[in-house]
């Protein structure tokens, strides 16, 4: 029985890993790659550990104009709408889990209706309205999309609604008003839902491609994947100035994402919801 | 007291603000003001006002259904949505075999499973721009690893990206290694909610593992395998950044082998300048995501239990 047991796992692991080598492989790959520099590049048959490891394609990433540039506006763009889809929709899904009013219903059917539409339909009209806000081209024409997302609505109000009314009446009883409570008593409550929010919104912030590159016109105002794509253009086949910048863009995430773990985990079985 | 104090639409109000302000403007505002520039013929070349007679101009570049025609009698439309089916062919039956599969290990109580957990989805959290670079790279002819392996097996690798006829199953491979982390987490959630006592039931009944798994786990599951499966279709359909980067040379592949829609809608917006016929484009595979989930939604009275 425990050897037939142990070919069970054997044979759980041996799968578990296959995946796991296609998953992780090419991660492997962009770092071996970008640790290479000229000739080491184009070696047949090709070096999985690099022979002479060099910082070379780094040093001249990061000389390149715009490239620090890019990655500043990435972490503003992606700061800024974490905090302000946040603070918004948890804000919204207060009111609708905790506040009666009439058209309650209504309302939160067009929020979830507006959740609906693809992003492809929005692309277009989205330039307009940004050009006629004098915003095309600016940093904002991309935090404020990123920021207004009706799933995240949706998941914090879940989330909301299986919190007691009583901790509202104790607090009101305290004189503490409603606001107050709010912030003191439901935002702390719903930690793990924000912080997977925190991580979607960062994900889509931090990767989008599309309207960054419809709505970013000049190079100044590159995010890093428009960058990096711009890069690929001009660089068609310093694969090893590619992966350093790849890599660059991956680390932020990686970082959050495994500190976040724990958090991220539990959250997903909230949401299961993609921006 | 307390309870009086949380009624009423002005209590609400100042809580509701800016997410209504952010669906407005982002999200319904735009809506409408697709569907009026869908019927219009502005090349983009004309600055257009929203706030500054936006309907006059509508009405003066009116053209009714002229674009949607146009369109759909066109053999590039065709040719783009065949492109489209033919990706969603190769990657829906592969994409939830192997997510299955995934959300299978990480489920098991096993050790080393919250290790696959996080392995599993590092490549959803890559940028697609970095993610199809890597590939592109993977994918090379003489210097990718993947044809170096492929020698080593005596077999002459394809040319890829390169290839016509391997350009749009390359692309099906990178996105299948991007995604087939994030749909096996939405199915480990399934799972999860599943009650172990099933299982030792039908254990004591003397059921085998793969008994139960064909007879309780799949049934218990398919409702969120449903889910994915439709999630994963509509994603599909408007599949664009990989195909950008990774083929980006050939102008939508070689011989527009990689040429799909959503590919389109953003070339006739921003490259050849005709606004109007990319919002009649935007719309009419807006219908065309309608119509595969109202067939498979019905499909799915047949093959999702909702009642155990």
């Amino acid at each position: 029985m425990t050897y037939k047991n142990a070919i069970k796992t054997a044979f759980y692991h041996l799968v578990a890993i296959c995946l796991g080598v296609v998953a992780v492989v090419p991660f492997l790959w962009m770092i071996s790659t970008s640790l290479k520099s000229g000739g080491a590049l184009l070696a047949v048959p090709i070096e999985w550990v690099p022979k002479n490891p060099t910082l070379q394609a780094y040093e001249k990433l990061f000389a390149l104009t715009g490239m620090l540039r890019s990655i500043g506006n990435s972490l503003v763009v992606t700061a800024s709408a974490v905090v302000v889809a946040i603070l918004s929709s948890s804000m919204a899904a207060f009111a609708f889990s905790k506040i009666r009013f009439k058209g309650s219903g209504v309302l939160f059917m067009i929020f979830l209706a507006s959740m609906m539409l693809p992003s492809h339909v929005l692309f277009i009209p989205l330039y307009l309205i940004m050009n006629d806000l004098g915003l095309v081209d600016t940093l904002f024409a991309l935090i404020l999309p990123y920021s207004f997302k009706a799933f995240a609505v949706f998941m914090l109000r879940q989330q909301m609604m299986n919190i007691s009314d009583a901790y509202l009446d104790a607090a009101a009883i305290d004189g503490a008003s409603l606001f107050r409570s709010f912030i003191t008593i439901f935002l702390p409550l719903c930690k793990t839902a924000l912080a997977t929010l925190a991580i979607i919104i960062a994900m889509e912030a931090w990767n989008d491609y599309l309207l960054p590159l419809v709505l970013m016109t000049s190079p100044k105002n590159y995010t890093l994947p428009i960058i990096l794509n711009a890069l690929s253009g001009q660089f068609k086949t310093s694969y090893d100035l590619l992966m350093a910048g790849s890599l660059i863009s991956v680390i932020p995430l990686l970082i959050i994402y495994i500190g976040a773990q724990r958090y991220f985990a539990s959250g997903l079985q909230i949401g299961g919801v993609k921006g | 007291m307390s309870i009086q104090g949380r009624r009423g639409i002005r209590v609400a109000l100042p809580y509701l603000l800016p997410s209504l302000f952010g669906a407005l403007l982002f999200a319904i505002l735009p809506i409408v003001i697709s569907l009026f520039l869908s019927v219009t013929s502005w090349s983009g070349m004309s600055r257009v006002s929203l706030t500054d007679g936006f309907l006059k101009f509508v009405a003066k570049n009116f053209v009714g259904l002229d674009n949607a025609k146009a369109i759909l009698s066109d053999g590039e439309f065709y040719r783009a949505l065949s492109h489209n089916l033919y990706f969603i062919a190769l990657y829906l039956p592969l994409m939830l075999i192997l997510s299955m599969t995934c959300a299978l290990i990480i489920n098991a109580p096993k050790k080393g499973a919250n290790v696959y957990r996080v392995v599993y989805y590092l490549p959803v959290l890559t940028s697609w721009v970095a993610g199809s670079l890597i590939w592109k790279w993977l994918l090379s002819p003489v210097y990718g690893p993947i044809n170096n392996a492929l020698e080593l097996f005596g077999i002459q690798g394809p040319m890829w990206l390169q290839s016509e006829i391997w350009a749009m199953p390359s692309i099906v491979l990178a996105s299948i290694w991007k995604d087939m982390g994030f749909y096996a987490m939405i199915l480990f959630g399934g799972l999860k909610s599943i009650n172990t006592q099933y299982y030792e039931a039908a254990h004591i009944d003397g059921a085998s593992k793969v008994q139960s798994f064909m007879h309780i786990t799949l049934p218990l599951l398919s409702s969120v395998l449903f889910y994915v499966s439709m999630l994963s279709m509509i994603n599909a359909f408007q599949l664009f950044p990989q195909v950008m980067v990774m083929t980006k040379d050939g102008n939508a592949g070689p011989n527009g082998a990689t040429m799909v829609m959503v590919e389109r809608i953003y070339k006739y917006a921003f490259r050849y300048g005709k606004m109007g016929y990319a919002s009649a484009y935007s719309w009419i595979l807006f219908v065309i995501i309608l119509f595969c989930t109202y067939i498979q939604k019905r499909g799915e009275k047949r093959w999702v239990r909702y009642d155990v």
